[in-house]
């Protein structure tokens, strides 16, 4: 079974893993990192999205083996240094952005990726990005919302969206 | 100025901060000690008769621990029906056992009738490809009306029939209605399809069984939305466990709509298999089994008739529906299509005769259940649908019939034709409100501009009411009920003054945590931060019945109020000691106690701390310690109603229905949290969005699901649904519970269908196309074939 190295929110980790061991189980059951979820098995859902390198990926349709050296980032890397939640993650909280939950982590990972890709988005273009993403809970209205919400923070202060 | 805590804040969530930062903890994300994993084996006919199931060569496989079959389960009890449905001649509903794995026959896909247990997942699913079994095929029962007729072919041989009941409500009443339809001048009738839903919670479920044989102890952690009743159902029925020795702990769950209500067959596999191996052992459903295993909902076809004047005054309701079980009885399937559907079909309506008719029948299809709304949304649905067909056959307009045939805010209460009382409302005054905050007035000139693009635009009402915080034992009781809907909670005081608050409630999206500590604030006049809320473990919470049914807090809120004011009243009595005053005197107000017209004061801290230093108390008076249980059994159902303006805007060349503009004004009581609130009636909106244009589980004539992953099954996605506009400020409070609210989970997902269904039909109309109806899901293909019908 190979060994993999990757760079997980910053920090060095190791495992070894089966070749059909997917990205998110790795790091569900293999370093214990339960905040990326998986809701379904088609790659539908948007629950498990991290960032490789940058890029927002599903991690269930990716295999662990694939990532040898890859940066990757998680929701539990989505904090600010202190602790306190991170600008989209307190738009989210703000704006009841969340009920259950269980979207969430790729709610903001995804909501992140977006907003590297185009600081300004409308409505429209929020929704469209959405479309791998599925929550049951919210109807998205608030999701939407935070997610504007989130866009103006950053470029009212520019540093904050670091 | 709005509050900043306490009852009317919208106090943010304070466990948004760990679900935000992936610290939540879902059933899936816990592993226990040397735990090991089931894989199901699950039919792929719809009916089959099980000759043999070979295990040997599965058992033999690299890492598997045990093979489990239905014949394990041949001694223990069955999964039972909750309630208990009498037919139309008194004869009770047929009730077939329901065994954790099949036992000899297979009823639908997905159908369990073995597991497996191995070292890993991916080696229990590999295994369970290595099953050898002999399953024949038989033909599948589908269709509702087949089934009620073939007698040849039965799901459950046993019972004799495919009916499982058919129920008339009120029976007595039927001769009446049939004679105000005979003598009626208008009679508008309508048939349509409930469609068939697959609830779809994001968190699949997962159920892990550890079983200590040191101490004979089970624990179960699973997706729950009521971890007694699971608890329950398991130990008193399918597996007589002892109570003391099985908990059942339900830790962050990622959304129910009600398929979370149900003891399911995989928490008894794994508690069983456990005992067997004498390990730990996990079982993570995929979403593709979740599909054919997680009770489905709705699924009715249903015949509706209205009676009218010719000015369009209700005279009368008659319906005739198939509500379908599917192949075995779910916990709550019986009592959807019955009392949570057939007494909610007067509506906000003094309409005088009603009289319902339901046949539940067995399928070989996945079981169906309660699902967001349960039996209310069916009953809208018929009710707000035919009503608009009606106004169109009279040429009356959609807001006035409504309003002429409302029960006025003067007849409260109102004794409804179907055996409800409803306590307050204001029918009136909701729709006024969402003829303002949806600017119908603008419509028209909207309309002119979606024509110039060439498209024809829609407004489509409806109002509804549902009963809910469910409910007064007595009265389910009287109905068939085989439970009581009472709910509890301990308010524990810690020496400090702060306080935890264990709840029979439970959260799985709602905001407990946060909307429950507002409650108490307020009433002790301390501060949120300094109170716990603890749900899910029935270790550690009084017996209570959960959450579905829009009750947590019409129900359990009640509960946790009458336990705050005990222990108001006993930290009174402790304040009056302390301040050698006599206990009538000492008031509580603001979170100190004052001695009237002295300069006296205690704060509840000081009371606190007194009540667990009690070093001179008198002891035959006054126990040491504050903490105090209240269990709440409400007087009546809540009824909270509302109005729905959906605009649409169709696309006449292709059919494709865009939603545009979404308004919902609701009457739900007292509010506690307006944010969550909102947030509540958004989700409710676009699962019934979801429902009216989007959503349907198909099966094919051998019961082969077609819609089995999110490739087929369309789950609304933020680019199908509008933002909403939502209000909440017309309020009735409820008469009958201390906080005067109603409940507002299920609202959205009762009051939407309709009013989308009926902008389409507004707008086929508007552009002169004579459609009078179209099935959901109001898919293109459907509205355009309407069309190409109607030309
Ligand atoms: S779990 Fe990856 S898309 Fe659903
Ligand atoms: S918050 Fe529950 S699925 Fe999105």
């Amino acid at each position: 079974m190979p060994d993999i190295n990757l760079t997980l929110n910053g920090q060095a980790v190791s495992g070894t893993v089966e070749n059909r061991t997917l990205l998110v189980d790795f790091l569900r059951e293999g370093l214990g990192k339960t905040g990326t979820h998986v809701g379904c098995d088609t790659g539908q859902c948007g629950a498990c999205v991290v960032h490789v390198d940058g890029v927002s990926v599903k991690s269930c349709n990716v295999f662990a083996v694939e990532l040898d050296g890859s940066k990757v980032t998680t929701i539990e890397g989505m904090a600010n240094a202190d602790g306190s939640l991170g600008v989209i993650q307190q738009a989210f909280q703000d704006h009841h952005g969340l009920q259950c939950g269980f979207c969430t982590p790729g709610m903001v990972m995804t909501a992140a990726a977006l907003l590297k890709e185009n600081s300004d988005p409308s409505e429209a273009e929020i929704r469209e990005y959405l479309d791998g993403n599925i929550c049951r809970c919210t109807g998205y209205h608030n999701i939407v919302k935070s997610i504007q919400a989130a866009a103006a923070e950053m470029n009212a202060s520019p540093v904050a969206a670091e | 100025m709005p509050k900043d805590s306490g009852i009317g804040a919208s106090s943010k969530r304070r466990e948004d901060v760990r679900f935000l930062t992936g610290k939540g903890k879902y059933t899936a994300d816990i592993s226990v000690k040397d735990q090991t994993f089931a894989a199901f084996a699950r039919s792929s006919v719809a009916h089959g008769r099980i000759n043999s199931i070979d295990i040997a060569a599965a058992e033999a496989m690299p890492g598997v621990l045990a093979v489990l079959t239905g014949e394990d389960f041949a001694e223990v009890g069955g999964n039972p029906a909750g309630w208990l449905i009498t037919s139309r001649d008194g004869e009770p509903m047929k009730e077939p056992k329901r065994s954790p794995l099949a036992i000899g026959k297979v009823r639908h896909v997905g159908d369990a009738y073995a597991a497996v247990i191995a070292e890993t997942a991916a080696q229990a699913r590999d295994a369970v490809e290595a099953l050898d079994a002999d399953i024949e095929e038989l033909d599948a029962i589908v269709d509702m009306s087949e089934a009620i007729e073939n007698s040849d072919n039965l799901v459950h041989d046993e019972i004799g029939t495919n009916l499982c009941y058919d129920w008339g409500w009120i029976e007595d009443n039927k001769a009446a209605v049939d004679a105000a339809f005979e003598s009626a001048p208008h009679v508008t009738s309508l048939e349509l399809v409930n469609n068939r839903l697959s609830p779809n919670a994001m968190e699949p479920r997962v159920s892990i069984g550890d079983y200590d044989a040191s101490t004979g102890d089970y624990t179960l952690h699973t997706t729950s939305q009521n971890p007694h009743v699971t608890r329950l159902l398991i130990g008193a029925f399918v597996m007589g466990i002892p109570e003391n020795k099985l908990t059942v702990i339900a830790p962050d769950v990622g959304g129910g709509f009600g398929s979370k209500i149900y003891h399911y067959g995989e928490e008894a596999v794994v508690l069983a298999a456990s005992k067997k191996i004498n390990r730990p052992v996990k079982w993570v459903c995929d979403r593709s089994e979740a599909f054919v295993t997680d009770a489905h909902g709705r699924d009715h076809v249903t015949k509706i008739e209205l009676a009218t004047d010719k000015e369009g005054n209700f005279l009368a309701v008659r319906t005739e529906t198939q509500a379908n079980m599917g192949a075995y009885l779910s916990n709550f399937a019986t009592v959807t299509p019955t009392f949570l559907h057939g007494t909610l079909m007067a509506g906000p309506y003094k309409t005088p005769h009603v009289y319902v008719n339901v046949k539940a029948v067995f399928t070989n299809t996945v079981p169906v259940d309660a699902y967001r709304g349960a039996g209310r949304p069916e009953a809208t649905y018929s009710l707000e649908r035919v009503i608009d067909k009606c106004a169109r056959e009279l040429g009356i307009d959609q807001l006035e019939i409504r309003r002429k045939n409302f029960i006025q805010p003067d007849q409260f209460p109102y004794t409804t034709p179907v055996a409800l009382v409803y306590d307050t409302g204001d029918y009136d005054a909701t729709l006024d409100k969402v003829a303002e905050i949806g600017d119908l007035a603008g419509f028209a000139a909207r309309r002119e501009a979606s024509e110039a693009k060439g498209k024809l635009r829609g407004l489509g009402i409806s109002t509804w009411i549902e009963a809910c915080g469910i409910a007064p034992s007595a009265l389910v009781g009287q109905l068939g009920a085989r439970v009581g809907l009472f709910d509890a909670a301990t308010v524990r005081v810690n020496a400090t003054g702060s306080l935890a608050v264990m709840t029979g409630a439970h959260s799985h999206g709602q905001g407990h945590e946060t909307v429950f500590a507002q409650v108490v604030a307020e009433k002790l006049g301390i501060a949120e931060e300094q109170i716990e809320i603890v749900h899910g473990d029935t270790s550690k919470i009084p017996f209570g019945m959960g959450s579905y049914g829009s009750r947590s807090l019409a129900v359990c809120g009640s509960a946790i109020v009458r336990a705050t004011e005990k222990i108001i009243a006993k930290a009174t009595k402790i304040a009056a000691h302390m301040m050698e005053a006599d206990a009538a005197d000492v008031v509580f107000e603001n979170g100190n106690f004052t001695v009237a017209g002295t300069d006296k004061s205690k704060s509840f801290g000081d009371v606190a701390l007194c009540a667990y230093v009690p070093h001179n108390f008198p002891h035959e008076e006054l126990e040491p310690g504050l903490e105090e249980s209240a269990f709440y059994d409400p007087a009546n159902f809540t009824y909270p109603a509302g109005a729905y303006a959906c605009e649409v805007e169709v696309d006449p060349d292709t059919g494709e229905v865009d939603v545009v503009g979404f308004a919902a004004a609701d009457d739900f009581g007292n509010v506690i949290n307006p944010m969550v609130v909102n947030g509540q009636v958004h989700g409710g909106v676009g699962q019934g969005i979801g429902q009216a244009l989007m959503e349907c589980v198909v099966h094919d004539g051998n019961g082969q699901p077609l819609t089995g992953s999110y490739m087929d099954y369309a789950m609304p996605r933020a680019n199908d649904v509008p933002s909403y506009v939502v209000d909440h400020s017309c309020q009735t409070p409820c008469t009958h519970n201390p906080l005067g609210v109603k409940g507002c989970g299920e609202a959205g997902a009762i009051g939407s269908p309709p009013a989308v269904v009926n902008a389409v039909i507004d707008a086929l109309q508007s552009g002169g196309i004579n459609v009078t109806h179209v099935d959901m899901p109001v898919s293109p293909s459907r509205v355009w074939n309407a069309i190409q019908a109607a030309k």
